[in-house]
């Protein structure tokens, strides 16, 4: 064990911790909507609109994260007429075109946890608003939207773990979040268990934060 | 579409072996990770808090750090341990293990912990009144196991287990940082020399789609056949 390796590595990965915690935050906000927007959609008796959402929901929870990443930011480079619009300012950062991979990644998860939650309410509750003489418009802002996330903050809390680890896969485009950090080093000292114990120590320390907020909502707001 | 000619001139046959390969080593990684499981969810269930402590580090060490850096630990550790183990053994020359088994020992690491939770979860969930029947029927605990706590085990494990299968066929991309020679590592090798990232990596996830859209039919045959009698 080389625990000089270890306490001179430490503040270079707590620094790389930043920027995958600041992939985390954008990515997860960015999704949130998208989740939202489809779930939305997926809920339409519109048959089109339904099945184009289910196709998305599928075809991005079916693929690696990994392939979407490659196909963002080595594909659509390829694009000439991309590469001429306004858009290339931002395709042709990594930081962005990991954001959005990430973004539509965990979107098409949130769209799916947050429709599940939906479908959970009880119609009677629905019923007992429209009864009530309340618009539709505000019984889903009012009634059904508090309800899904309450619902849905269980699985929510996995999907937020489950993508602060795919966050990890913005090293592969050069990025230098904790794990393109931590492989750096290792690939520089070949000390890899050491990095490992630290790097993996601030990830699992980042889990168990963000585990204890989500329960600490779901007691909050259980009912 | 002559990109994916099978031959020299295009990379059907390439991408085809790379598929087989995506498949074997997603096999080998499960059957890893149930040996695993198969080691961990008794340690869970045991009375000794300090199995239980054993198998909880393992579950949530290996679930709570990116996939990504485990198999960087095992492809820059990997032939370090074992020229360790070696060396005590008397033998000091350069070991070189291949990347499948480092990929699919890694990647058979991480499914095991999914495994173990989802193994735990249900035997948990069978019947108290089961276990008693088997030892007032006399049952030996080898054969309360196998007649009893499995069958019924694999009906309620195999939704969450087809989970885990499709986690384990999506991690196994990460494995091409290894240079394995997979659905995704052939892709990168196709988009560099042919300078077509779009249509290879796209189709790459073709792949993977085909792939996870046919287990997933087998796993719901599986599921009818051992859900008989419910």
């Amino acid at each position: 064990m080389d625990f000089e390796l270890m306490i001179n590595s430490f503040p270079k990965l707590l620094n790389a911790a930043v920027v995958t915690l600041k992939l985390l935050s954008v990515s997860l906000i960015v999704g949130l909507f998208i989740g939202l927007l489809f779930a939305i959609l997926r809920l339409n008796k519109n048959i089109f609109i339904n099945k184009f959402a289910y196709g998305y929901s599928y075809v991005f929870r079916g693929t690696p994260l990994l392939v979407q990443i490659f196909i963002i930011y080595f594909g659509l480079g390829q694009i000439e007429s991309l590469r001429s619009s306004f858009l290339w300012v931002i395709l042709k950062e990594p930081y962005w075109c990991a954001i959005i991979a990430f973004a539509l990644n965990t979107g098409a998860y949130t769209s799916e946890i947050l429709r599940s939650a939906f479908q959970t309410i009880k119609p009677g509750i629905i019923e007992a608003g429209k009864s009530l003489g309340i618009s539709n418009k505000i019984i889903f802002y009012k009634v059904q939207i508090p309800i899904a996330i309450r619902q849905s903050l269980p699985a929510y809390g996995n999907e937020i773990i489950l993508m602060l680890k795919g966050t990890s896969l913005a090293s592969t485009v050069t990025l230098m979040d904790l794990t393109g950090v931590a492989k750096y080093i290792i690939s520089t000292t070949f000390k890899p268990i050491e990095v490992f114990i630290v790097a993996g120590g601030i990830y699992l320390f980042m889990t168990f934060i963000i585990h204890n907020v989500i329960k600490f909502l779901e007691k909050k707001y259980s009912y | 579409m002559e990109l994916l000619a099978f031959g020299d001139t295009g990379w059907g046959d390439e991408l085809f072996r790379a598929t087989l390969m995506t498949v074997a080593v997603s096999i080998t990684a499960m059957l890893i990770g149930f040996s695993f499981a198969a080691i961990f969810t008794p340690l869970k269930l045991s009375k000794f808090k300090f199995l239980n402590l054993i198998a909880n580090i393992y579950t949530t060490v290996i679930r709570g750090v990116p996939e990504l850096l485990v198999i960087y630990l095992f492809f820059f550790g990997g032939s370090g341990a074992i020229m360790f183990v070696a060396s005590m053994f008397g033998y000091n020359d350069y070991i070189e293990i291949n990347a499948f088994v480092t990929g699919s020992f890694a990647i058979g690491i991480i499914s095991g912990a999914y495994s173990t939770e989802v193994f735990r979860g249900a035997i948990q969930s069978i019947d108290e009144g089961q276990f008693e029947a088997a030892k007032v029927l006399g049952f030996s605990k080898f054969k309360q196991f196998y007649k009893i706590v499995l069958p019924q085990m694999l009906r309620l494990a195999i939704p969450n287990l087809s989970n885990v299968w499709q986690i384990t066929l999506k991690d196994t991309s990460l494995i091409s940082v290894t240079g394995l020679v997979e659905i995704m590592r052939q892709s990168y090798i196709a988009a560099g020399s042919t300078r077509d990232p779009l249509f290879f990596y796209s189709f790459a996830a073709v792949l993977y789609l085909l792939l996870t859209f046919i287990s997933m039919k087998l796993i719901n045959k599986l599921e009818v056949k051992y859900s008989r009698g419910y």
